[in-house]
């Protein structure tokens, strides 16, 4: 198991380097950020004294190394235009993201599975076909539009909750959160809505799928043969069986939720890290973007490792592989 | 085979579902209204001579300085509504099926071709997929057409590079499959190259598969261009795609001028229903594991 | 002589988009003690679909559509769906073709018959697993206490066979219902698993329907034989008569093509023509399009003739001795 570990490690350090090289020459590519700093009737000196202070005259492959050293250390580098540490600046936009993108795929999971579940189990109960409905429209209505609607009729028509913004923020752990105060709580309500109706789509009609090819599965017709109830079907054997396609899609879109999170954040104001990607590329600083997408990849990583863990421990089948 | 007649069968058991069939004729329609949109609309709202800005913000039922109604209100720079949610139709039609199609090319070339090649060069290239489809499509889309800068081909481009992927996965599986069965075996004795091996047999009968993913991605490479141009990235202002209408339209949410997002996102979203529906019908259908 | 299964006229009609297919059509046999039946017939000849209709296992769009299955006197097919499942797997039991799909791959051997034996009864954990040690050990699965916690796909094609049938046997059922057990393992296991099963009837005074679409082993197995085909029980009676003496043609038809009866050099015999499609039935006596004895009255669905313990449906019977 540890050479296992081991080796998959290893892959995800060159893939790492692949990607840190990509993004570096991807986003020196855009263009120059020293005409997004200075203004245009800036004296050459200032110029001069800007790009030797940022490094921005050395040539390509300098930078990148240099850049490569800086990462070795921790070091992302300054934001171009908070003036800040980058490192700094993402982590302190971290928190909300996280907690934003783990309210949605919480909520819609757990909402998604059950609703699955029944409208696979009854295939033709108008239940079910209105759950099938609602999971259509969660799947093919962009996340951007929803938002819209949902400022409209939520905030704007009825009042019930705040238009945008992230509201009171509670400390624990060193970080800022808002699902620890009660005003906090309401405005994360429809951005975590917004986000998370995707997600409880894939997960409607991904449980309704699974459960329905199962009912008339041979395991589940032995089962009934040994005498087990509905019930008993369902919950021993169905809902193990489905579990390995649920834990594996979860684990994917938890990281499409999170960069979705960029749409919905820009939708409600919320000051996160999708909203900071935004702004960087439209302003060009490309320390924060090089140091966003690193963090991405390497999210990545580590949600595509602990899925497959998930998968050994769900399907004994797989565990003498990765032993 | 008798292809004609599985055609028709396929036909038969699809119209026995009448949402589906509803979800094609709107789609149908939508297609022919795009394609014929300029004899249908009375203004071109790429013209930006033909509008005036006496003509903005007006709500449904105006009739503007052109002489002739906006049944649909115009929008913040006076275009006429409906004309421009025809075009953009057009725009997002374009979008996804070209987008679509060359991802299909694409995807599904390099995963049978590497279901066929087998050995380190086949894991080596599924697990390029795999880490790829791994990566959010609309984050790949969209530091892609930021990078890239503004315009159809570079939007195609983005939308292309974050959908293959898809394609060649499930290229590959159908492919691997079909590639232990014996009729392969038998056309790779003969004199043909492998390459056509694998284009003129394998290809074909991996299509059922592709064809439902096809669906749905074409839907969802609308969708994703929709999302990228309200993000501001993927095509220019001066040709508004759906997206773009609907954020030039979001400021006026608020003070009850809502008709200038709401109509476009009404028509994005039933054009975008209308083909997941389709594709719905058309993933029961092929499912092995549902038949008896 | 007690008569532990009587099947009356059953019929299960499956109603399909295309139209209905009698999958089963007017069949009725009886099973006595401790003996073993023989349900023979080509695939699309309605004996799995007779196996499953006994305990109810029939998904829509089938349904049982008339008949009565007494088992120890009670109809199952009348019963309401709580009582039947107290039934399954208690007093009648069911062995599918492919163990592997048959048997839940995620969970445990262990754990899978433990599931079984709590569905109805109450039983503690402890006496769950002696009560499947037990079973297993009887079906002849060495080092048994730890193999019940291995999984499925940690046996091999003959043991995971083994497996079930020692699911179905713990609980001490009347009935077995084997729908072609042996038909998915190697050759070289089937003559072993066919004698164990035969031997374990006999010992524990479980009557077994044998389903099969090969004479050879039915009947070297079966105390009694039933054909059937396109739907209908075309001929029944003991092994020893019907297979020395038939009296369908059918019946003639498929001992004349076992390759044990071809002569060397000869091309194999077989039955000349296709298996009917069960859509599109020809009214009259199903097998008239292919009998070579097909005459006027064929056009007629011949009855029921009922001679000394054996039955058979045919206007033109073979009899007395072979030709």
């Amino acid at each position: 198991m540890g050479g296992y570990v081991l080796g998959r490690a290893g892959q995800a350090l060159i893939v790492m380097l692949v990607m840190s090289a990509l993004v570096f020459v991807g986003v020196f590519a855009i263009g120059n950020p020293v005409d997004v700093l200075i203004s245009p009737d800036a004296t050459q000196e200032i110029r001069r004294q800007v790009i030797a202070q940022y490094g921005l005259d050395r040539p390509l492959w300098e930078q990148y190394l240099a850049f490569l050293g800086r990462l070795a250390q921790g070091d992302f580098g300054r934001s171009l235009v908070y003036n800040m540490p980058v490192g700094d600046l993402i982590l302190s936009r971290l928190p909300a993201t996280l907690e934003l993108t783990l309210a949605a795929v919480i909520g819609a999971t757990a909402a998604g599975v059950p609703l699955g579940m029944y409208a696979g189990y009854k295939p033709d109960s108008p239940v079910s076909k209105l759950i099938m409905a609602a999971s259509i429209l969660g799947f093919s209505v962009p996340t951007f539009w929803v938002g819209l609607v949902l400022i409209l009729a939520f905030a704007v028509d009825l009042g019930w909750f705040p238009a945008g913004g992230r509201g009171e923020t509670a400390r624990f752990l060193g970080a800022e959160w808002s699902f620890l105060t009660l005003d906090g709580l309401k405005h994360l309500a429809l951005p975590a809505l917004n986000l998370s109706l995707f997600k409880f789509a894939m997960m409607v009609r991904l449980a309704r799928s699974g459960v329905r090819e199962l009912m008339l599965s041979d395991t589940v017709r032995y089962a009934r043969a040994q005498g087990l109830s509905e019930g008993q079907v369902l919950r021993h054997h169905v809902l193990k069986l489905i579990a390995i396609p649920i834990v594996t899609v979860f684990g994917l879109e938890f990281g499409s939720t999170l960069a979705f999170a960029i749409v919905t954040e820009t939708i409600f104001s919320w000051p996160g890290l999708g909203k900071l990607i935004i702004e960087s590329i439209a302003s060009l600083d490309r320390p924060v973007m090089v140091a966003y997408l690193m963090l991405v990849a390497m999210l990545f990583i580590l949600i595509n490792f602990s899925v497959d863990l998930a998968y050994a421990a769900l399907d004994p089948r797989l565990r003498r592989r990765a032993r | 085979m008798r292809s004609g007649e599985a055609l028709r069968r396929f036909w038969r058991e699809f119209a026995r579902n009448r949402v589906a069939v509803a979800a094609l004729v709107v789609v149908a329609a939508i297609i022919l209204l795009a394609a014929f949109a300029p004899l249908v609309t009375p203004q071109n709202p790429y013209d930006m001579a033909s509008l005036s800005l006496r003509d903005a913000r007006r709500p449904p039922g105006y009739v503007g300085t052109g002489g002739y109604m906006h049944w649909l209100g115009t929008d913040a720079q006076g275009r006429d509504l409906f004309s421009a949610i025809l075009y953009g139709l057009r725009i997002s039609l374009e979008m996804g099926l070209v987008a679509g199609a060359v991802a299909l090319a694409i995807g599904a070339s390099l995963g049978a071709s590497a279901a066929f090649v087998g050995g380190r060069v086949e894991s080596f290239l599924m697990r390029l997929v795999d880490l790829q489809l791994s990566f959010p499509a609309i984050l790949l889309a969209f530091v892609l057409a930021a990078l890239l800068g503004q315009g159809k081909t570079q939007l195609v481009l983005a939308l292309v590079a974050a959908q293959y992927a898809y394609f060649a996965r499930t290229a590959h599986g159908a492919a691997s499959a079909e590639r232990s069965k014996d009729y392969v075996e038998a056309a790779l004795s003969t004199p043909l190259s492998p390459m056509r091996v694998v284009f003129r047999h394998i290809l074909p009968n991996c299509l059922p598969p592709l064809l439902v993913v096809a669906t749905v991605q074409v839907a969802s490479a609308i969708s994703l261009e929709a999302t990228l141009s309200f993000l501001g990235v993927g095509l220019p202002p001066s040709e508004p795609s759906l997206g773009m209408l609907i954020a030039n339209g979001f400021q006026y949410m608020m003070s009850g001028r809502t008709w200038i997002s709401m109509y476009p996102g009404v028509a994005l979203i039933t054009l975008i229903i209308a083909i997941n529906l389709i594709g719905d019908q058309i993933r029961d259908q092929l499912n092995p594991r549902l038949r008896r | 002589m007690t008569r532990v299964l009587e099947v009356e006229d059953l019929a299960t009609h499956f109603f399909t988009a295309d139209g209905v297919v009698k999958a089963v059509d007017g069949v009725s046999f009886t099973l006595e003690r401790g003996k073993v039946l023989g349900l023979v017939g080509e695939s699309g000849s309605g004996k799995s679909v007779t196996g499953l209709s006994l305990i109810r296992l029939i998904d829509p769009p089938g349904r049982i559509v008339r008949g009565a299955v007494r088992l120890e006197g009670r109809d199952l097919v009348a019963l309401p769906v709580e009582a039947l499942r107290r039934l399954r797997g208690s007093r009648i039991a069911m062995v599918f073709q492919d163990p592997s799909m048959a048997l839940n791959p995620v969970l445990t051997v262990g754990r899978q018959m433990e599931l079984a034996l709590r569905a109805s009864e109450r039983v503690s954990a402890r006496e769950a697993r002696a009560r499947s040690v037990a079973a297993l050990e009887r079906v002849g699965i060495p080092d048994a206490a730890r193999r019940l916690d291995a999984y499925p796909h940690e046996f091999s094609g003959g043991m995971r066979q083994r497996v079930a049938i020692a699911i179905a046997l713990l609980r001490d059922p009347a009935v077995i219902i084997a729908d072609e057990p042996t038909t998915a393992l190697d050759v070289s296991i089937q003559a072993q698993i066919l004698s164990e099963m035969r031997g374990l009837a006999r010992e524990a005074g479980v009557a077994m329907i044998w389903i099969s679409h090969d004479l050879a082993t039915v009947s070297q197995m079966a105390d009694d034989i039933a054909v059937m085909y396109a739907g209908k029980l075309v001929e029944s009676g003991r092994v020893t008569q019907v297979l020395v003496d038939p009296r369908h043609p059918y019946t003639r038809g498929l001992l004349d093509s076992l390759p044990s009866q071809a002569r060397h050099g000869e091309p194999l015999r077989q039955v000349p023509g296709g298996t009917p499609s069960l859509l599109d039935l020809p009214p009259g006596c199903p097998f008239a399009p292919r009998c070579a004895r097909v005459g006027p009255e064929c056009v007629v669905d011949p009855p029921t003739v009922e001679q000394e313990g054996r039955r058979w449906r045919c206007w033109r019977p073979l009899g007395g001795a072979r030709a």
